[in-house]
């Protein structure tokens, strides 16, 4: 699985860097003379190389920071995220994925210590804005979690739970069509269909997933952002999902965070390489995969670091 | 000997027995290094062996502890002139009594004569000689069953299974006590319940609606009938509980939901202990705030809208109460609350929930079978509550529904039934433990419907 992914990657570049073909011996000699650490620490000048901006970009990222206390999380992050397009953040482990994602739909909010400077607009207009409320800009960036988290309610309740709030449905009826159609899209429906009553933790893994996908687009969100969706699931579901955001990304524009750069590489359309805080590299997927510009994306992209 | 000084010379052999044990386990392979010839760990023998030096021993001092003065009366008895064999067990009870005080020294009842002296020099005489055949046999046996656990050291010796299967009889015998003296303790009132229902009808204690436990001390006194209908006071403790139960649970809910989900860490960090202040004020000291200075400003707040109010009143007997009990179901929900998953509360959040959505629509319908449990808790411990209702709710036992009126409960009753002087079998004495009894049935009916709801909305979220 994991050859061919790299190849359907690399088959379309004539020169196939180090991807797939040296796996055996230098890799492994290279991280030990790792003393080039004053030398990365000059690579890290804090410009992201690659090209941040897009099309028809929908959300605007503009020298964001993030503090955590006196950790400074985020550092001077401009990012644009397209209509229709999914883009996935990838990163060593702690490289502030997840705070940018947060950033996001202003979840860093809730986190008593964060504090987030910078500007980030949707749609043109900024997100921090005073007549901003950030519980109506959460309805409109959704965000799907690294675990399933469904509600203690059942299946039905957990996905008009956002309708419910929302007021998106005039009557019982309308509210049975909401909860059917994001079920049906989140290809969960027909495994379900005669079990709606019951709890929402009563199902798999994998389907608590999908059941979180339906429950994020039921409140028909514009942009939905995933924190390793599919890190708690097997490679059928994952699968599954992966084949999911693609038909999403037609009305949605998708942010996903994932460790997987086979999966990045399946599902994304850009690629951003996040270390220690700092945007390194955005680009096409393709190019990132095939010709990375910098020397720490190509370092964890190849096994190197993280 | 003294026991004490035994069980220390036992506790000191069965420490050197463990080294001992260890040792040989070890030399028997061939010293430090071959542990791992050994089945189990070398300490496993040490134990092995310890154990051996100290339970017979220490199973043999408690039986001898047991059996010794039964023992001794029989033979000081026994060896009593012809002439006080055929006292009647009362007279005979008497004169052992003497014997042990003149023996121990204490102050006796009769005249001391030769033959009592005697007996007494001969009941110290079996004493000091039982000491001597306890030590002997104790050192002895634990001398013993330290030489056959030592010879059993074995390389192939399961010494480990073994130490752990003696672990567990431990713990069993660990966790028995508890249920053995709840059952003891049940067992006790029901006996004594059981006598008060021999003078009482069980029906006139159930249905009667009317309590004075007044019973006549002579034949010929007047207006002392007695009557035990306990409804009174259960419709009293029903009350008092109520407004208890009123006042507590919103406002230890509330409380827990501000500091568990809206205030800062810095508001909770002084909040929370403060709140552990109040559970930790003793209950009379409640109680005297009930009694003067609640139960007077709810007399004068009713008065001033014209509504007769008692002196003592089941309102300022409950409303302090429940203050009391706030700690408890504050603390209690707040733990149900903070165990709800934070995952929980940020995917209701990312989909665009306000905090007051948030926490009615998910937090509390998950924290719901913990908050449940810790009402029960709470409603239990209002009704077992005494001090507070002594002083501040009185002592009328009036079948009433209104707040403002003295009421008594079953806490209240039991104490002022037992510090009575009647003798220990009257009617109203034997009452306290049919009370005791009732409350008992009560609490463990609310706790097994409360354990029931709480297990079905653990199915049904978890
Ligand atoms: N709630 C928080 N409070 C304080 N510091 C935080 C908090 N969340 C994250 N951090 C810090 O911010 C930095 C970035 O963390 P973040 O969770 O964004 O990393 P990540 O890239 O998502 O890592 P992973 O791949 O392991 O999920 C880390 O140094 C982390 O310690
Ligand atoms: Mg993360």
């Amino acid at each position: 699985m994991k050859m061919t992914a790299m190849t359907d990657v690399t088959t379309d570049n004539q020169t196939p860097p180090t991807l797939t073909e040296e796996p055996a011996a230098a890799p492994v000699a290279e991280p030990i003379q790792m003393p080039q650490v004053p030398e990365q620490e000059t690579e890290l000048s804090g410009e992201t190389v690659g090209n941040i901006h897009c099309e028809n970009p929908f959300m605007i990222a503009n020298d964001v920071n993030v503090y955590y206390g006196d950790n400074h999380a985020i550092k001077n992050v401009s990012l644009e995220i397209g209509k229709k397009e999914v883009i996935a953040l990838i990163g060593p482990s702690g490289c502030g994925k997840s705070t940018f994602l947060r950033c996001l739909n202003r979840m860093n909010d809730t986190i008593e210590t964060a504090r987030v400077t910078g500007q980030i607009t949707l749609d043109g207009k900024d997100i921090h804005r005073k007549e901003q409320d950030p519980v109506a800009l959460r309805a409109r960036v959704g965000m799907v979690f690294q675990k399933p988290n469904p509600f203690p309610k059942s299946i039905y309740d957990n996905v008009a739970y956002g309708p419910r709030i929302h007021g998106l449905a005039a009557d019982r009826a309308e509210l049975d069509d909401i909860v059917h159609t994001s079920l049906e899209r989140a290809g969960l429906l027909k495994e379900v269909k005669d079990r709606l009553d019951e709890p929402g933790t009563s199902l798999s893994g994998g389907q608590q997933q999908r059941l979180c996908i339906a429950r994020t687009i039921a409140v028909n969100p514009e942009v939905i952002l995933m924190d390793e969706p599919c890190s708690a699931l097997d490679p059928i579901a994952t699968a599954r999902i992966e084949d999911l955001m693609d038909e999403l990304c037609e009305d949605y524009a998708i942010v996903i965070v994932t460790h997987s750069m086979q999966q990045a590489a399946r599902v994304s359309r850009r690629v951003a390489y996040f270390h220690l805080g700092l945007l390194v590299e955005v680009d096409e997927t393709d190019r990132i995969f095939t010709n990375p510009q910098h020397r720490l994306t190509e370092d964890y992209i190849t096994g190197r670091i993280g | 000997m003294q026991s004490t000084t035994l069980i220390l010379l036992l506790g000191f052999m069965a420490t050197a027995a463990f080294y001992f044990g260890r040792g040989r386990s070890l030399s028997l392979v061939g010293g430090p290094g071959h542990g791992t010839a050994l089945h189990s760990l070398p300490g496993y023998y040490g134990y092995y062996v310890a154990i051996w030096v100290a339970i017979p021993a220490l199973a043999l001092l408690l039986l001898w502890v047991m059996v010794e003065p039964k023992l001794i009366v029989t033979l000081v008895v026994s060896g009593l002139p012809e002439a006080y064999r055929d006292l009647s067990p009362g007279e005979l009870n008497l004169l052992i009594n003497n014997i042990q005080n003149l023996a121990s020294g204490d102050v006796v009842s009769v005249a001391v004569d030769e033959t009592l002296q005697a007996a007494a020099n001969q009941f110290n005489q079996y004493a000091a000689q039982s000491r001597q055949i306890l030590a002997v046999l104790a050192l002895g046996f634990a001398g013993l069953g330290g030489a056959i656990a030592w010879r059993r050291i074995h390389p192939d010796l399961r010494a480990r299974n073994r130490v752990e299967r003696v672990i567990r009889w431990f713990l069993i015998a660990a966790s028995s006590i508890a249920i053995f003296t709840t059952v003891g303790i049940v067992l006790s009132v029901l006996f004594e319940a059981i006598r008060f229902f021999q003078k009482v009808p069980i029906t006139e204690f159930l249905f009667g609606l009317n309590w004075s436990p007044q019973m006549a001390i002579r034949a010929d006194q007047v207006g002392s009938s007695g009557s035990f209908g306990a409804v009174p006071l259960f419709t009293g403790t029903l009350l008092v509980t109520a407004i208890a139960m009123v006042v507590a649970v919103p406002v230890g809910l509330m409380t827990a939901i501000y500091l568990a989900e809206y205030s800062s860490a810095r508001v909770r960090a002084t909040a929370k202990p403060l709140l552990e202040v109040l559970a930790g004020i003793p209950t009379v000291v409640y109680g005297f705030f009930a009694a003067l200075t609640v139960a007077p400003w709810v007399r004068q707040a009713g008065e001033s809208v014209g509504l007769e109010v008692a002196s003592e009143s089941a309102l300022a007997a409950g409303l302090v109460m429940g203050i009391m009990i706030i700690p408890l179901v504050s603390s209690l929900s707040d733990d149900a609350i903070n165990a709800v998953p934070t995952a929980m509360r940020d995917g209701a959040l990312g989909l665009g929930s306000t905090r007051s959505e948030t926490m009615t629509k998910v937090i509390l319908p998950a924290a719901l079978p913990g908050i449940v449990g810790g009402i029960l808790l709470a409603v239990s411990r209002a009704i077992g509550e005494t001090m507070i209702v002594v002083m501040a709710a009185g002592l009328a036992a009036n079948l009433t529904a209104n707040p403002f009126e003295a009421v008594t409960t079953v806490t209240v009753q039991i104490v002022t039934l037992l510090v009575g002087d009647q003798e220990f079998d009257s009617a109203k004495t034997l009452a306290a433990f049919a009370l005791g009894l009732m409350l008992f049935v009560v609490t463990l009916f609310l706790n097994v419907i409360g354990l029931n709801v709480v297990r079905k909305y653990r199915e049904q979220y978890d």
